[in-house]
Formats: structure tokens, C-alpha cells, sequence
């Protein structure tokens, strides 16, 4: 076994885990390519299938191009696809692009907020209908209870303390000093009411194991990770208005895999493009101690 | 070009007492072999110059946590190096005793450790500590280092003190170091380079010795053993697999190998080893998460384990001799009700005698104590609530491993180091023996529920003499019948004339009546009905025969009458059967609620 079997095993092993121990689970699926490993991992662990949905934010802002992505695969894959919005604060233009908040506001109105109440099923959520292919009302308003989740630990310093299986109060908080302990391939998986759970698969992986897992099982991904000739790409994807590409001119999966064992982009770190993280001195700490992911 | 991947990997853990020196270690590591980012080196110097400190390497690690949002070390930090040989991930476990458990599962992680003691301070509490829990947690490689010998003039006899008293120690809970290396991490001796100043050490410098130790082999020629995790049918799109799966902690499996699943005894042949994306596999090996679907059809759970039916056979018992650590504040107690959870099954546990408990700051060892305070480890026979498998430490350490739950936190870890017999060793043989002959029928009992519109259940109803037991259970029949249901009513006499007709009215005989009585609910079952089976005061145990024998999950027991006159534990309790109508709503109920029967419309 290389690498990245030993990766993919271990993702696998958690997900099986997740399964047979909690109800109402979800899938965060941001489009990006480290939650599309994810999904890839799911129907891998479920031989095709996702016996849970999969969860999307939708902030309105993002690059058009990841929305068709992700309702083509979804179609294709047979996927139970729900996404959540902050309708209201879309409405009231209460957002960083129409001028009226800051970013870290922006991006706590629009993600944490709507992931909270998305996740709760206080606000509306819509699910994909296979047949019309249409978006309807989800009128199945049971809070999810698990997330599952494809944060990595080499990410940035507050993911790098995280726990396979981690626990947030019913604040959604989490108690970073008080973890409970892992060893031996045993989680926490045991609850009181109330607690809500994280679940991180991809804990131990690093953005070049997502890329050369890409590669390897041919996941498709969206275009806008590729230089298409003008010699720049994205490297982490969220909403246009906050999201920068970088100069690059890797135009294909080979390509990125490279450029990142070159060390070309050793001093850049990969959430460069993402301005919020600036934004706040804390970096995301800030953010994900309130429910960020 | 670097060649990152191609490399082999390592992940090492440090540990030992609170400012012996750990991340001063780390630091020369770091800066002796150019693993620092640019700059990195010259700007903690120029920092340190400015506040006018004397330069240390432990400032370097903190400036690199600092930089990944760190702190303090409450979590297990992880620090990249390399050698011309390996990568090394240095996993760096708080030396606190307040972060043990976030040492523990950092240290979990550790191919190998590195332990340091201060040579001044010499061995202490967490010296000790740390090296027991490394060993528990199953790490064999490790190295210790006697670390700031500049500080004791770099004296031989010094640092032999303390190898002898470290020796003795190790030795005591079965552990033998790779090696002992003097050195000072501060002034660099015998970390990249061999010390100048201590000319009487000739061996290897830590990082020889880090390249010297090896890759743990994988546990491929062990037996095949694999947890299930589960068993997949997903109907969606025709698929129609039955896919059993797990991740295969040892050894190898084949298409075609006969398999068998324990406690349960059931046997099978492996069809297919599963796959998504990827080509069918004729053979999966340990480590690997998989899935395969068998030849016949049995019914088997998560929580069992698969292995093959040539080969050692993992132990099956409710009694096991087990060396533990424990970590929950509250101290673990005798007769309080834990989670035991080994593998995927998870069972409630008590514990039944405490052997021996060592107390870690001073490793002194007392028989006197009756429960386990948190950082002891202990040696203790823990009684199961029902029979498990699993193998010993000695054999094959990952399903020895299991960890404790006590309010929903993991507050211990531990491993099984003898089975030990229980009630029902008497029965269990026969039990699995019996299933390993089964002949299988090709109807899944899936598909017999779905035909039935039911779950074959038992439905046991109990209490004393005269309490109505009969009449309810044959209304019940009567009602349930009506509406469609394949039920039988069987009373204990229809055995006790026939079936026992040769050990009838012999007191000393109940446990074989209960067990004769068991073994034809158990086929009436398999058939997919629901069965009601009247029997007076049965007990506890009376309840725990029938469980082992009974392959289904499926029983429910009902109290009957005023009075309880055994120590069962039943699920429900009619007080007054007479009001048969009624009583008989209140089981349909309950049948409907557990999903045994469904509710039409």
C-alpha cells in the first residue's frame, strides 16, 4: 500500500464509522476540490452510493462555473443535494460586495450563519429533484446532527489541532484546550443530546496527496483550478468578490502536481487567495471557533 | 527536484517530563539538518539579541508553532525534518501531566519515540509515565535520551546512573530500549554530530539512530483478522450486493477463503472483494478499508470479527484479564457500569477485581487499591455483558486493544491479556460449533421479513407461578394471528414432555432445559416467525443462556405480574395481565415500536 492508499483506507475506515454510529449526517461539499476528494471518498467507502446528503452554502457570490459543476455531478451521481442561503441578508445587501459589511462580517453572515441555520433546518433548504432537475423546498426541517467535513490539518495553524471525530457544544463551539482523546482507530462517538459533531476524514492529508489522489482516480474538478492561457489559476476556490487567482501556468492536474513538488509555491501559503483570513489577526481562529469550517 | 513522495515516512513521537528538554531537541534536529524554513534561524537569533536572551533552541520550535497559530503545547505538535534516508514527522506530546491525553493521542500516532530525561534532574514522574503509556500504546522502538549533559560536566557515571535506573524501570513493564544516547541539545553533542567532550560515548548520535530504526512491519503474516464494520445493501440503482466490510487489521484474505465470524461462529466463503473505481481485487491485506460479499448467506453484525477457518481462532469470553490506563478525572470504580468498546463492537463492562495498580509518579506497585485513579495504570479483570472476541497482546496486538467510555468521553485505553472462563463457557463451544455447521438456506432472512411483512422475534414472557402468563401469551397469539402475522405460541410444557423427556423433574437439569429450550427457539426463529415463549421466574442468567444460544438479537422480555421475584432485566412489566385486553394493545405497541411489526397505513 502507498501513500495514498493508506490515506484513502483511513478516510474510508472514518466514514464507515461515522455511518454506523450517527443519524441525520451530512456532507459539506463546498465544490472545492479537497470536499470533492471527500465525496469521491464516500462513494468509495459505499461502493457508489452516498446514503446521506450532501450539504451545500451558497453564498450567492460564488464563481458560477462551481454551481453548474456541482449540479452536473450530482445529476450524474445519483446525489441527494441540499443548499442553504442567508436569503435575508442577500435581500438587504448587508454583504461585503454591496459595500455595506466588511469581509469577516460577510463571511459570517453569509457561511457561518447560513451553515448554522442550515444545518439546524430553521431556514428553508432545497434539494435537487432528480427529475425536473430543479431545485425544490426541502420540507424536512430535522436538524443534521454530524457533518462530515473535509478540512485538512496542514491547512492553517487552528485545523492542524483538530480530532478525526470533534465535538461542538450546542453553541456550536468548540472547546480547542478539552478534546477528547483519539488512539487506536477509536473515536468519540459517543454523545450527549444536544452535541454536535464534526467529522474530518482528510485530517492527515496534504494538498499535494488531494492533487495526486485526483490524478490517480480521475476525479473530475472545476476548470478553474487550470491556467486556461492566461497564466493564472485558482488554488482555493470561494466567492468571486474575495477570491484571487494565482500566477501559475499549470494547465492540468499533472501540471499542479509539479508546481507544488517544484517548491514554487513552498512560500505561498495556499489560502493566499481567500483575502477574509487577512482580515482578522487571529486568522481563522476566529471564525471556526464560531462554526467556520 | 525533490522527490518528496518517494521517500519513506516516519512518524516519531517525543515525550518525557515537563522542561527536560524536548523542543531544544527538536530545534538542533531542525537547524542541524537544514529543515528550517530560510531565514528562520537568523531571525530567532536576531530576536533573541534584541531582548537581550540567550538564544535557545526551544524559542525556534515556538517560533514555528507561533507561526502555525500554536501556542503553547496543549496539543500534539507536528514538525517536519528530513534526512538524506527518511521524512520524519516529529509528533511533539506535551510533557504536562494536565495534556496527558492529548500525549496519548498524539503518541498513538508514533512509529518510534524518542524519550528525554534531563541528566540533572535525572528520571521523574512523567520520565516513567510517558514511557509506560508508549509502551502500552504499542510502540516498541525506543530511544532514550539523557539529555543537557553539558549541565553535569558530562559525566560518565551520571549518565550510567541514570541508564541503570531507567533499565530497571523499562524492564519491570517488559520494555527494552533500542539505546541510550548522552548528549546536550543546547551545545549540539550527539545530535547531528559526535560530541567532542564526551569521548567515552562511541555509539550512535540521535540522528543515526532515528535513521537506524525501522518501519514497523506490516502485520501481514499475522492471521486475518477484520472488525465489521458493517454490512451494505444498498438498493438504489439495482444494486443488489450484500457487501460485509472493515478494515483488515492483520494479514491477508483471498477470493474463495473460507471465512469465519466470532463470537457468532458463523462460516462462509468469500465471493468477491469488493471495489469502486478500480478493478476487482483476488486479495486484500492489512490496513486496507474493504468490502466483500460471501458465498452463502448468514447474518452477521458489526462487531464481530472475521477470520479465516484455518488458523488461530480469536478468543471468545465476557472475563478478561486486562492492563489498563486510565484518564477520566473521576476514578475508574468496581461495579460502576462502563463502555467497553474493542475493535467495532461495544459492550457494557464492569469492573470485577483490581490486580494490581501502579501508581506512575512513583512507580510503586499496591494490591491494596479498589479502584483506579486517573494517570494509574492497572492490571484488573473486567466482566463483559456479553461475550466478545478478540486476541491476547501477545498475539495480535490490534484486537487486544480497547478503550473505556464513561460519560461519553473515552477515559481509558488498554489491552487484553487473558482470557478468562465465564458462565457460559460451558455452552459456547457447542453454540459456535453449531453455527459453523449450519446449513444455510438460499432465502436471505431479509427476504423472508419482507415476505412475512415481520421481524422474527421472541417474545418471552415471564414472571411467577399462575400469573396469567398463558392466558396473555395466547391472546396475544390469537390477536396477532388475526392480523396477518406468522406467530406460534410455545409454552415451556410442550417442551418439557417431549423434547425433555429424559431430564425432566431434575432440578440440577434447568440450565439444560433453558438450553434445549433455546436451541428450538432459535430454529423457530430462523424460520422468520414471531414466537411467544411462556416460562416461569426466569433469571438473569436463565436470560444470558438464552442469548448466547439464540443467534438473533430479537427477544423481548415481559415481566409479568404484580410482583418481581428475579433479578431479570426485562424490557417491559404488565402488572395486571388480567385486563387482557388491554395488556395485549400495550405488547402489539411495543412490537410496532421496535419496528418488529409495522404499523398498516
Amino acid at each position: 500500500m502507498d501513500h495514498l492508499d493508506q490515506l484513502e483506507s483511513l478516510g474510508v475506515h472514518i466514514l464507515r464509522e461515522a455511518y454506523a454510529n450517527f443519524k441525520n449526517m451530512g456532507m459539506l461539499w463546498s465544490i472545492g476540490k479537497d470536499s470533492t476528494v471527500l465525496l469521491w471518498l464516500a462513494r468509495k467507502a459505499f461502493y457508489g452510493h452516498v446514503p446521506f446528503p450532501l450539504v451545500h452554502i451558497d453564498t450567492g457570490y460564488k464563481i458560477p462555473e462551481m454551481i453548474q459543476y456541482r449540479d452536473r455531478l450530482s445529476l450524474e451521481w445519483g446525489l441527494n443535494m441540499i443548499f442553504g442561503r442567508n436569503d435575508d441578508v442577500l435581500a438587504s445587501k448587508q454583504t461585503y460586495p454591496d459595500g455595506n459589511v466588511d469581509r469577516l462580517k460577510c463571511c459570517s453572515l453569509l457561511k457561518t450563519k447560513a451553515l448554522k441555520n442550515t444545518l439546524s433546518g430553521k431556514w428553508p433548504r432545497y434539494y435537487l429533484n432528480h427529475e425536473t432537475k430543479k431545485y425544490d423546498l426541502y420540507n424536512n426541517t430535522e436538524p443534521f446532527t454530524g457533518v462530515i467535513v473535509g478540512v485538512r490539518a496542514d491547512e492553517e495553524g487552528t485545523r492542524s489541532k483538530e480530532r478525526y471525530f470533534s465535538p461542538r457544544d450546542r453553541e456550536n463551539l468548540w472547546d480547542l484546550g478539552d478534546q477528547p482523546p483519539e488512539f487506536w482507530n477509536q473515536y468519540k462517538t459517543d454523545f450527549p443530546p444536544g452535541t454536535h459533531l464534526r467529522i474530518h476524514p482528510l485530517l492527515d492529508w496534504t494538498e499535494l496527496n488531494i492533487w495526486e489522489y485526483i490524478q490517480r482516480e480521475n476525479i473530475p474538478t472545476v476548470s478553474l483550478y487550470y491556467n486556461q492561457g492566461d497564466g493564472k489559476r485558482y488554488r482555493s476556490l470561494g466567492c468571486y468578490p474575495c477570491t484571487s487567482s494565482i500566477d501559475s501556468e499549470a494547465r492540468n492536474v499533472e501540471e499542479i502536481i509539479e508546481e507544488l513538488k517544484s517548491g514554487k509555491l513552498k512560500n505561498i501559503a495556499e489560502r493566499s487567495g481567500r483575502a477574509q483570513d487577512k482580515d482578522d489577526g487571529g486568522g481563522l481562529e476566529t471564525l471556526r471557533k464560531d462554526g467556520y469550517m | 527536484m525533490e522527490k518528496n513522495n518517494e521517500k519513506q515516512k516516519m512518524n516519531i513521537v517525543i515525550a518525557g517530563h515537563v522542561d527536560h528538554g524536548k523542543s531544544t531537541v527538536i530545534g538542533r534536529l531542525l537547524a542541524d539538518t537544514n529543515s528550517l524554513p530560510d531565514g528562520k534561524l537568523e531571525q530567532v537569533k536576531e530576536n533573541c539579541k534584541k531582548n537581550s536572551k540567550p538564544f535557545e533552541y526551544a524559542f525556534l520550535i515556538d517560533a514555528l508553532k507561533d507561526e502555525q497559530a500554536q501556542g503553547i503545547t496543549i496539543d500534539t505538535a507536528r514538525v517536519f525534518f528530513k534526512t538524506s534516508k527518511r521524512n520524519y514527522i516529529i509528533l511533539d506530546a506535551p510533557g504536562h501531566i494536565e495534556f496527558l491525553k492529548n500525549m496519548v493521542t498524539g503518541a498513538s500516532r508514533g512509529e518510534a519515540a524518542l524519550l528525554v530525561i534531563d541528566a540533572e534532574e535525572g528520571v521523574r514522574e512523567n520520565s516513567r509515565r510517558h514511557g509506560y503509556m508508549i509502551s502500552m500504546l504499542g510502540i516498541k522502538q525506543i530511544a532514550v535520551l539523557v539529555n543537557k549533559m553539558d549541565l553535569v560536566d558530562y559525566r560518565r557515571e551520571v549518565f550510567e546512573a541514570i541508564v541503570s535506573e531507567y533499565t530497571s524501570f523499562l524492564k519491570d513493564i517488559d520494555v527494552n530500549p533500542v539505546c541510550f544516547i548522552p548528549l546536550s541539545a543546547m551545545q549540539g553533542d550527539n545530535i547531528a554530530q559526535p560530541s567532542t567532550k564526551m569521548q567515552w560515548y562511541t555509539n550512535e548520535t540521535v540522528l543515526e539512530i532515528l535513521d537506524k530504526l525501522e518501519k514497523e512491519p506490516r502485520q501481514i503474516d499475522k492471521p486475518f483478522r477484520m472488525p465489521v464494520q458493517d454490512v451494505y445493501k444498498f438498493t438504489k440503482f439495482g444494486d443488489n450486493r450484500r457487501i460485509v466490510v472493515g478494515t483488515i487489521e492483520t494479514g491477508t484474505v483471498n477470493c474463495g477463503d473460507e471465512i469465519v465470524f466470532y463470537p457468532s461462529g458463523k462460516k462462509s466463503r468469500i465471493r468477491t472483494i469488493e471495489t469502486f473505481n478500480a478493478p476487482p481485487k483476488e486479495e486484500a491485506q492489512c490496513g486496507l478499508a474493504t468490502g466483500f460479499t460471501l458465498e452463502e448467506q448468514i447474518y452477521i453484525a458489526r462487531g464481530e470479527i472475521a477470520a479465516k477457518s484455518n488458523g488461530l481462532k480469536p478468543c471468545v469470553t465476557s472475563r478478561i484479564k486486562v492492563n489498563l490506563f486510565w484518564l477520566g478525572k473521576d476514578p475508574m470504580i468496581m461495579k460502576k457500569e462502563y463502555l467497553f468498546k474493542l475493535g467495532t463492537c461495544r459492550v457494557p463492562a464492569r469492573v470485577e477485581e483490581v490486580t494490581r495498580v501502579i501508581d506512575a509518579s512513583d512507580l510503586n506497585t499496591t494490591n491494596k487499591k479498589k479502584q483506579i485513579e486517573r494517570h494509574d495504570v492497572a492490571e484488573c479483570t473486567l466482566k463483559l455483558n456479553k461475550a466478545i472476541a478478540f486476541d491476547l497482546a501477545t498475539d495480535i496486538a490490534g484486537t487486544s486493544r480497547f478503550v473505556i467510555v464513561d460519560n461519553y468521553e473515552i477515559r481509558g485505553g488498554g489491552i487484553i491479556a487473558e482470557a478468562l472462563e465465564d458462565k457460559q463457557t460451558w455452552l459456547r463451544d457447542t453454540v459456535m460449533l453449531r453455527n459453523y455447521k449450519w446449513e444455510k438456506s438460499i432465502i436471505e432472512s431479509e427476504k423472508r421479513a419482507e415476505k412475512y411483512n415481520q421481524k422474527s422475534t421472541l417474545i418471552l414472557l415471564t414472571g411467577g407461578k399462575d400469573a396469567g402468563k398463558k392466558a396473555l401469551a395466547k391472546s396475544l397469539e390469537d390477536r396477532l394471528f388475526a392480523d396477518g402475522r406468522v406467530v406460534y405460541f410455545l409454552g415451556i410444557g410442550n417442551v418439557l414432555y417431549g423434547i425433555d423427556a429424559d431430564i425432566k423433574g431434575k432440578e440440577h437439569q434447568r440450565k439444560e432445559h433453558i438450553r434445549r429450550l433455546s436451541e428450538v427457539v432459535n430454529i423457530l426463529l430462523d424460520a422468520g416467525i414471531i414466537l411467544i415463549v411462556t416460562a416461569i421466574d426466569l433469571t438473569q442468567e436463565d436470560l444470558e443462556i438464552m442469548r448466547t444460544i439464540i443467534t438473533s438479537e430479537k427477544i423481548e422480555t415481559v415481566w409479568v405480574g404484580e410482583n418481581v421475584t428475579t433479578d431479570i432485566a426485562y424490557d417491559v412489566r404488565i402488572q395486571d395481565p388480567d385486563n387482557l385486553e388491554e395488556s395485549v394493545d400495550m405488547l402489539k405497541t411495543l412490537l410496532q415500536d421496535k419496528g418488529i411489526i409495522f404499523n398498516p397505513w
